[in-house]
Formats: C-alpha cells, sequence, structure tokens
C-alpha cells in the first residue's frame, strides 16, 4: 500500500512527477436550450502509483469528468477548456493516431457493467485479441500466453477465454474487464463504478483484487463511485464533486476524519458504520442544482446546513485547510470556523 | 361484496384502503383523466417534431379534402357528362376520363371513402389488437399459447395474398367486407406488442396492490393498464393505418370494395382497365396514386416521429460547437 | 436444440394452418362460392378434372367433412394441386414452375440487393451520425417505404417507358427472341427486368435502411462501443466488429416478415408490368375465379415466407451465441 501519499496534499502529491494533470478541465452538453455546464473548472494532479476516488450524488458529473480525461466523450458532450497532461503530453490537442498509439497501452478503462461493456457477441479471447492487435502483437502465440496470464491474475481460468460475456457470473465477468484493462500493463486506469453492479461481498474481494494488482503491477488509478465507504479504505486521496465541481479534495484519512465541506459531511453520514454508535441515518436534503439554470453563489447552498447570507451571491473558490482544497465560504479566512 | 369475502378469509374485517371496490365512478374517471394526460403530452412532444409537424400537414390536407369536397371541386364526381378523354385544361384541372368524368372533381371527392376505410380499419385493427394483445396477457396459460398461437401464425402468413384469396371467395362484397379483411388480417402485429406490454406492466407492484383490494380483473384492466399502455396503442394505430391505405388501395386497384363508388382506390382500378396510361390519360392514374402516397406518407412520418419521441437517441443530433477557451 | 424443434414446430403449424385456411375458406363462405364455380365449369372441364375439384371444395359428394379434408391434404402432399379453371386444360403445376422462376428472380435477387444495400447505407448513416447523409436518411425512406408499390410502377412506366429511354413495361422478353443463353437474350431479359426491379427496390429499401440505422443508433451509444474506442481500434473495425454485428441481430426476424410484405407488393409491381410471376398469375386467378390456381400460388407463396422465417432463426443461431445456448 503507498501509505507513504495517503496524506498527500491537496492538488500536487508524491515524489515524482505526477503522471496526470488535469488542469481546469470544463465539459459542455449542447441542448436545444443552449449549453449546459456538467464539469466546471476540475484540476487536479495524479503521482505514479496513486489511488484517487472521486465521489459525489449522480449527477454530480463525475463519469463525465472521467471520459473527459480519457478523451472518449461524444456528442452531445464536449471538452470545452482546460487541459489534461498524460506524462507530460497534451491529450487534449492530440491527433486520432496518437491518442490510439497511447489508448489501452499506457491508459485503460473499466466500467460499471461488465455484461454491458463487453461485446455480447464476441468471446473473452477475442475481445483481448483486438486490443492486442489493434497495437501490433500479431503473434498467436503471444497473444494466447498473454490473455491467459492477465485471466490468471485477476484468478479466472484460462479456460474462460472461450467463454461469451454471457456465460460468466457477475463478478467473473468484472474481473475479465478488469484483466483485460491489464493486457499492456498501464500506467492509469480509470475505474467508473466497477462495483456498483455486484454484490457486497463480490465488491470487497474485487476491491481487494485490484489494490493487490496495483501494488504488484504500480499503475495509478482513478476511481469513481458513489459509495463512500467503499473508497474510504482503498484510496490515498479522495476528490468530492457537487454539481460539477470540486467541493473537497485531499488525503482520505484527512478527508473521512475531519469532513470540513458541508457536503462532504453530508455524504458521510448517509453511509453510518456498522461499528460505533447508533446515529440517525440524515441525508442531503432537497436536489442537485438544474444545471441549466444554476443559481448565483454556491451551488450548494439551497440545501446547506451550514447556510450563510453571502453564499447566496459569491461563487466561493477553492480554499486551502490543514492541506486539504475546500470550496466553502465557511474558510474564507483562512481558518476552520 | 368484496369486503365480506375478505373478511371471512381472514378473520378480521379488512376494509380496502380506498373504499369499496369494483367500478366507482370516480375511479373511471380518473383512469380517462390520465389517458387524456398521456395523450396530451404525446401532442406536446409532436408538435416540436418536424416530421410529425410534416405528417400532421399531409394528414390535415387530406381531412380537408374528405370533409369539404364540395367546396373545392364544383363538378359531381360521378356524372359521366363531360367530353371524353380530355387533356388538363382550365374547365377540367386534370382532364377527363374515358366515361366522360371529370378526374380533378374524381380526385377531391375521392379522399373521403379512402380516409374512412383508412381510418376505421385502423381504430377497429387497434381495438381487435388491444383486446387479443391484452386478453393474451391476462388470460396466461392455455388462452394465452392458443391465442398467440392464432396471432403468429396470421403475423407470418403474407398479409396481402391472403387478403386476396379471401377477397376471392367475396366477389361484390362492398366496403364493409374490405375493412373486415383488413382488420383481421392486420391485427396481428399490434397484439404481439401490446401484449408484450401488457404483460410487462403487470407484474407492477400497484397491480399487485389492486389486487388485494379486491378489485375486480376487468376493472384493473380497464382502469389501470390501458392508460397506461395508450402511447404504444396509438404507435399501434398509425402504423397499422399506413399498412391499411396501402393494402385498402390495392384490394381497390384489383377490383374489391365497391367499384362504383369514389375513392382513389377504385379510380386507380377503371384507370388501370382503360389503359390510361398507354392512351395518355397519365393524370388518371397518376393522381389517385399520388392522394394514396401522401395519405401514406403521413402516418408513416407520424409513425416514425413516435419512434423518435420514445427512443431519444433516434433524434437528429446536433454537432456540438465546442467553444474551446485556451 | 429444443429451440430449434420447437420452431421447427411452429413452421409445421402454419403450413398446417395454411393448408386447413385453404379448405375451410371456401367452405365457410356465405353463398357457398365453389357451388357456383362447379356449375360454371360443369360441362367445360373433363369428369376426371372436375373430381379433385369437388373433393377440394365438398361439393357433390357424399363423403364426410373429415375424409375430405384428408383427401385433400393426400392430394396437396402429392403435388396433385388440379387443374387451372382459367387456363384450361393446363394443370395448376405446371403454371406454377412456369411462374415460380421469374418471381425468384425478380423478387428474389431485388429483396437481396435492397436487404444488402439497404442495410450497408443504414450502418454508414448511423455511424456518420449527424452529417447531411443522417439527417436526410429518415424523412426520405419514411416516405418512400410508405408510397404504394404499383404507384411507383406507374410513375417509371411513363417517365422511363412512354417517355425517356422507352424500356419495356410489360412481359420478360421481347416476344420476337427466342429463349437462348447469348448475350442479346440476357440484355433483353435485364432490359425488361430492369423497370419491376427498380419499383420493388425503391419501395422496400426504405425499411431496410431505416431498421439497421435505427438498431445502429441504439447500439452505438451501448458500452461495449465506448470500450472500444478505449482500447484503440480502428473505426472500421468497431463499426463493423461491434456495432454492426449486434445492430443486425434483431433484423434478421424482422428480415422474414419483411419478406411476406415485399412478396405482398410485388404481386402488384408483377401485375402492373405483365411480368408472368407468382404474383402475376395470383390476382389473375383471382380476377378469374379460378380456385385451384389461386390456393397453390397462396401455399407456395407462404411456404416461401416460412422458409425465409426458419432461415433467419437459423441465422439467427450461429450469430448471436446467446440463442444457442438458451437451448
Amino acid at each position: 500500500m503507498s501509505s507513504a501519499l495517503a496524506d498527500g496534499i491537496g492538488q500536487t502529491a508524491g515524489t515524482s512527477d505526477p503522471i496526470l494533470q488535469v488542469s481546469d478541465v470544463s465539459v459542455d452538453y449542447a441542448t436545444k436550450s443552449g449549453s449546459v455546464r456538467a464539469v466546471d473548472g476540475v484540476s487536479f494532479d495524479l503521482g505514479r502509483g496513486e489511488f484517487v476516488g472521486i465521489v459525489g450524488e449522480s449527477g454530480c458529473g463525475k463519469s463525465t469528468l472521467l471520459f473527459a480525461i480519457a478523451q472518449l466523450l461524444s456528442p452531445p458532450a464536449g471538452l470545452t477548456s482546460g487541459n489534461v497532461v498524460f506524462k507530460g503530453v497534451s491529450m487534449v490537442g492530440m491527433t486520432d493516431s496518437q491518442l490510439t498509439a497511447i489508448r489501452w497501452k499506457n491508459l485503460s478503462v473499466v466500467m460499471q457493467s461488465a455484461m454491458n461493456a463487453l461485446n455480447p457477441v464476441k468471446s473473452i479471447a477475442s475481445q483481448y485479441k483486438d486490443a492486442m492487435r489493434a497495437h501490433g502483437v500479431r503473434s498467436k502465440t503471444e497473444i494466447s500466453d498473454r490473455s491467459a496470464h492477465v485471466l490468471k491474475m485477476v484468478g479466472i481460468d484460462a479456460e474462460h477465454l472461450r467463454s461469451y460475456p454471457h456465460q460468466l457470473s457477475g463478478g467473473m465477468r468484472q474481473r475479465a474487464m478488469i484483466a483485460m484493462a491489464l493486457l499492456f500493463t498501464p500506467d492509469l486506469v480509470i475505474m467508473d463504478e466497477p462495483t456498483s453492479a455486484l454484490d457486497v461481498v463480490a465488491q470487497r474481494s474485487l476491491m481487494v483484487q485490484i489494490k493487490e494488482l496495483q501494488a504488484e503491477l504500480g499503475f495509478s488509478i482513478i476511481f469513481v463511485t458513489h459509495d463512500m465507504s467503499l473508497v474510504r479504505h482503498f484510496s490515498d486521496r479522495i476528490m468530492v464533486m457537487c454539481a460539477g465541481q470540486v467541493a473537497e479534495l485531499g488525503g482520505t484519512s484527512r478527508v473521512f476524519g475531519t469532513p470540513r465541506h458541508p457536503y462532504t459531511a453530508g455524504l458521510m453520514d448517509a453511509f453510518p458504520s456498522i461499528k460505533g454508535q447508533r446515529v440517525f441515518l440524515t441525508g442531503i436534503p432537497g436536489q442537485p442544482p438544474n444545471l441549466a439554470a444554476k443559481p448565483d453563489g454556491c451551488l450548494f447552498a439551497p440545501r446547506c446546513p451550514k447556510v450563510m447570507p453571502a453564499c447566496g451571491t459569491t461563487s466561493p473558490p477553492l480554499y486551502q485547510v490543514d492541506g486539504v482544497d475546500v470550496r466553502c465560504l465557511l474558510y474564507a479566512d483562512g481558518s476552520a470556523p | 361484496m368484496a369486503s365480506t369475502e375478505l373478511s371471512a378469509g381472514l378473520g378480521t374485517p379488512i376494509t380496502p384502503s380506498t373504499g369499496q371496490p369494483g367500478i366507482q365512478p370516480g375511479r373511471a374517471r380518473d383512469a380517462a383523466a390520465r389517458t387524456g394526460v398521456a395523450l396530451g403530452r404525446l401532442f406536446a412532444a409532436l408538435r416540436s417534431n418536424r416530421k410529425a409537424s410534416a405528417g400532421a400537414i399531409l394528414l390535415a390536407f387530406v381531412v380537408i379534402l374528405a370533409a369539404v369536397p364540395g367546396l373545392i371541386a364544383h363538378d359531381p364526381p360521378r356524372a359521366e357528362i363531360y367530353g371524353r378523354s380530355l387533356g388538363p385544361s382550365s374547365a377540367h384541372l386534370f382532364g377527363t376520363t374515358v366515361y366522360g368524368q371529370d378526374i380533378f372533381s374524381q380526385f377531391i371527392w375521392g379522399a373521403r371513402e379512402t380516409l374512412i376505410i383508412a381510418v376505421v380499419s385502423g381504430v377497429l385493427s387497434t381495438t381487435l389488437s388491444v383486446i387479443m394483445g391484452v386478453a393474451a396477457a391476462y388470460l396466461g396459460g392455455v388462452a394465452d399459447s392458443g391465442l398467440n398461437l392464432v396471432t403468429d401464425t396470421l403475423l407470418v402468413i403474407p398479409s396481402f395474398p391472403l387478403l386476396l384469396i379471401i377477397a376471392a371467395y367475396l366477389p361484390n362484397s362492398g366496403v364493409a367486407v374490405l375493412i373486415a379483411i383488413l382488420v383481421i388480417t392486420g391485427y396481428s402485429y399490434g397484439a404481439r406488442q401490446l401484449r408484450a406490454q401488457a404483460l410487462s406492466l403487470r407484474r407492477r407492484d400497484y397491480l399487485e396492490a389492486a389486487r388485494v383490494r379486491g378489485e375486480r380483473t376487468a376493472y384493473i384492466i380497464a382502469v389501470e393498464i390501458i392508460p397506461n399502455m395508450t402511447p404504444l396503442i396509438v404507435a399501434s394505430f398509425l402504423g397499422i393505418a399506413v399498412y391499411n391505405v396501402l393494402f385498402s388501395a390495392g384490394l381497390q386497384f384489383i377490383g374489391f370494395g365497391n367499384p362504383n363508388s369514389v375513392s382513389w382506390g377504385t379510380m386507380l382500378y377503371w384507370a388501370q382497365n382503360n389503359e390510361a396510361l398507354a392512351i395518355g390519360q397519365y393524370l388518371w392514374a397518376l393522381m389517385p396514386g399520388l392522394g394514396i402516397a401522401i395519405l401514406g406518407a403521413a402516418f408513416a412520418l407520424l409513425n416514425y416521429a413516435f419512434d423518435e419521441i420514445g427512443n431519444p437517441a433516434l433524434r437528429p443530433v446536433r454537432r456540438l460547437r465546442v467553444k474551446r477557451a485556451r | 436444440m429444443r429451440y430449434a424443434l420447437r420452431r421447427l414446430a411452429f413452421f409445421l403449424g402454419t403450413l398446417w394452418a395454411c393448408l386447413t385456411l385453404n379448405f375451410l375458406l371456401p367452405r365457410l363462405m356465405p353463398g357457398n362460392p365453389a357451388l357456383a364455380l362447379i356449375a360454371k365449369f360443369h360441362g367445360r372441364i373433363s369428369a376426371q378434372a372436375l373430381k379433385p375439384l369437388e373433393i377440394a371444395f365438398g361439393v357433390n359428394t357424399h363423403e364426410s367433412l373429415i375424409h375430405q379434408y384428408f383427401s385433400y391434404l393426400g392430394n396437396m402432399a402429392t403435388g396433385h394441386l388440379g387443374t387451372s379453371l382459367s387456363q384450361l386444360p393446363t394443370p395448376v403445376s405446371q403454371i406454377i414452375s412456369n411462374a415460380l422462376p421469374w418471381t425468384l428472380g425478380l423478387v428474389g435477387v431485388t429483396t437481396i440487393l435492397a436487404f444488402l444495400l439497404g442495410t450497408g447505407i443504414g450502418i454508414v448513416g448511423a455511424w456518420r451520425r449527424g452529417s447531411w447523409l443522417d439527417n436526410i436518411l429518415p424523412p426520405v425512406f419514411v416516405i418512400t417505404s410508405a408510397i404504394p408499390f404499383f404507384w411507383i410502377g406507374m410513375l417509371l412506366i411513363v417517365a422511363f417507358s412512354l417517355h425517356g429511354p422507352h424500356l419495356p413495361s410489360s412481359g420478360t422478353f421481347d416476344n420476337t427472341m427466342i429463349p437462348a443463353f447469348n448475350w442479346p437474350f440476357i440484355v433483353n431479359l435485364v432490359q425488361h427486368a430492369l423497370l419491376p426491379a427498380t419499383a420493388i427496390l425503391i419501395t422496400s429499401i426504405g425499411l431496410w435502411i431505416l431498421t439497421m440505422r435505427n438498431n445502429m443508433v441504439t447500439v452505438l451509444s451501448e458500452d461495449y462501443v465506448k470500450m472500444a474506442r478505449a482500447k484503440g481500434l480502428p473505426g472500421r473495425r468497431i463499426m463493423f466488429d461491434y456495432a454492426a454485428r449486434n445492430a443486425i441481430l434483431p433484423n434478421l426476424s424482422g428480415l422474414a416478415m419483411s419478406l411476406g410484405f415485399v412478396l405482398g407488393g410485388s404481386v402488384l409491381v408483377e401485375y402492373v408490368f405483365n411480368y408472368p410471376g407468382m404474383g402475376f398469375w395470383l390476382v389473375q386467378a383471382v380476377e378469374g375465379e379460378d380456385y385451384p390456381l389461386m390456393q397453390a400460388l397462396f401455399l407456395l407463396i407462404t411456404l416461401a415466407v416460412l422458409l425465409a422465417v426458419l432461415l433467419a432463426d437459423v441465422l439467427n443461431a450461429l450469430f448471436d451465441p446467446r440463442t444457442r445456448t438458451a437451448g
């Protein structure tokens, strides 16, 4: 476990150069009534071997951000500003062929439901083969050896290469998808809620497996989920998103130990601990804001238990408090209330 | 009374939560209101869809012709009083037939019967589809399999040849028979789709609640299920309308229905029989065909617009003008 | 396997239903049309030709309905389809064997062409989402698929036969030519088939284009297509191997159903162009109250559709691994 990074400071982290630098990325959706901003000025860096979790409600823009980073957005969504620098090269300016060269070899993707993410009419083996042949691996033995190897890494017998996705169980499918992402031992694997479709037991065993693979192969992970309790035990840093913006960003233990943004506190209160005292379950009242008609000031203000008059007019920037970035006027003068 | 049965069965009296079960005027009105709301939402969505507007305009054109033909065409359509096989002129916009009838007024008056056949057979077909589909979904078991077998068989048998041979045994029969055989051969596709939807609706929780309340099955179907199927029912109607327009014209073209009535299909029949194309009277054959094409296209456009509304992924996509602020 | 058996059972069941329909219809219709028919032809055809008619229609026999039914089935099975009443004394089977190749050629080839072209255009249209191609496809082809087959035929006759290049609008080849396997004859054949084929193509291609495009659009928004992009696969491979292969599956069963629709429409195209295929003869038979010919043609057309349904099922099992393991 890269515990050395567990208490990393805010945006920059780690001892080596960051493998990914996301700067002020914004994503808009084109609608009949104009553009809707789904991701608003998000910035963060990712170090080698680091595990960053992105959490938030449905619709807060976390998946959109993920696909924007991977340059996988399709119309009507588009990246309208900002930059994504991967291993020192800006991805936004790349041509299609340049992107294709790094896809999968250096940057791979794991999605939520393997049943939907794997082609139902092709066998596992042929889907692995596709990826490898697209990047110049031609030798049949090399392909089958590598396919069997990655499957073994996730604990699946190589004979399942011949199977079709619908013939595998949910957990096996998910692991087969993760194995596919590791075919070229990439530098970065981005995961969009890969455990949401599984039961609790399978979730945990999958997370443990992911962490083990990370320790063994050294890739970085961006992990999107709505389940905060899940990432708590596995991530180095946590980014909390709200209505397309970064609400809080910092080391996992610091954010969980002392949630500073009222939204973060609300999210954590929604997931009670099995141990400890019985507490009243409080959620976050109200609905996420309508992105097509954003209110002035802080986007969380209408639902915030600690709202102040200034929140309705001033859009808070990110403040640095104790090594954690927080977007809340409570910290406007640099100290905790 | 159902409440007595419940109390007898369970020992303690149970009052259904919303009062007495059975048809109440309030509940029926509520169901009708819900259907109305569904229809209203449909029309609002259609209004903003370009294909739907185009289809609606075409349909309106035909409806106007059917409604007030006398205002547009001043000559009697069937009177054989004019010169024969005249070309188009200011007196006869489309010319005259070999019998001396004015083609233009035939075209205008012909809209009525064609539209009526299409709409009446469409409504009857859809009604039959609803009955067969929902009955199959609800009765289940052997009845379901039996009904399905009939529907599937009719679905596979090619419709137009079947129409032909049924019509062959009934020569010289009128429009009513034409409509009847169109309905019988055409209901099967809609019945299949409606059955599928009724099956999925049937398992929803609020229907379980209705059943537990002691509502009768027929009541549940009429008041709870059918209003929720409104979009699919309208879609079925539009789909079957296209089919009916084309095939009724096809049958009339060969001489079924009543050749002495004035409709676009019968115009085609007489035109073909008198080799209108060969003698140069193109408009005699082409204009009624155009009318049928317009009516068919109207329903087809509306039907497709419906698909687009139901499946937003099919709607025309706008390219995002991403302004990159560097 | 069980699935295959079930489909076979359905196939045979529908066939039986058609045979029974053919048997029952004349008996059920008011006014007993068969009786009128027999009376009309009495004396004009030989007694031995009359007998199977009477059996088929249950006239002048003292046999029970069941007996008649089984005699009828027996006749059908052994190919005793009777004598054509409108083309006396030609047996029905001869008319059919003459007509079949023309319909196979015209309708068969055109349908396959429409399917291949239409599916291809649909795939490309959906792939280039938002382009001018994709935006005109739906409205244009929705309209063309709603136009009556025979009207397009008439339009084509006016445009290209009575005017323009004066393509032939009737028959399959010029009477002056002797059928032979030489170039001029083949050209003549194609010339005669050109207009009717175009009529069928124009009206039926819309269906393929639209359904394929719609399926593709749905499939293109699926996660596995996104995943394929994420893997860096070349565009063409994604379009065919990931998108089209999945999009075509629901089309295959629709293929058989549409064949029925096209067969129906081609009946009128053959009629308008005097093209002596099965559809043309069906109309002739119906107009001439030639029941034996009519019934035989109906059976044959239905058989063709049923075979297409079976074929579609086989293709589905071949291309979709999920149906194979479902059993």
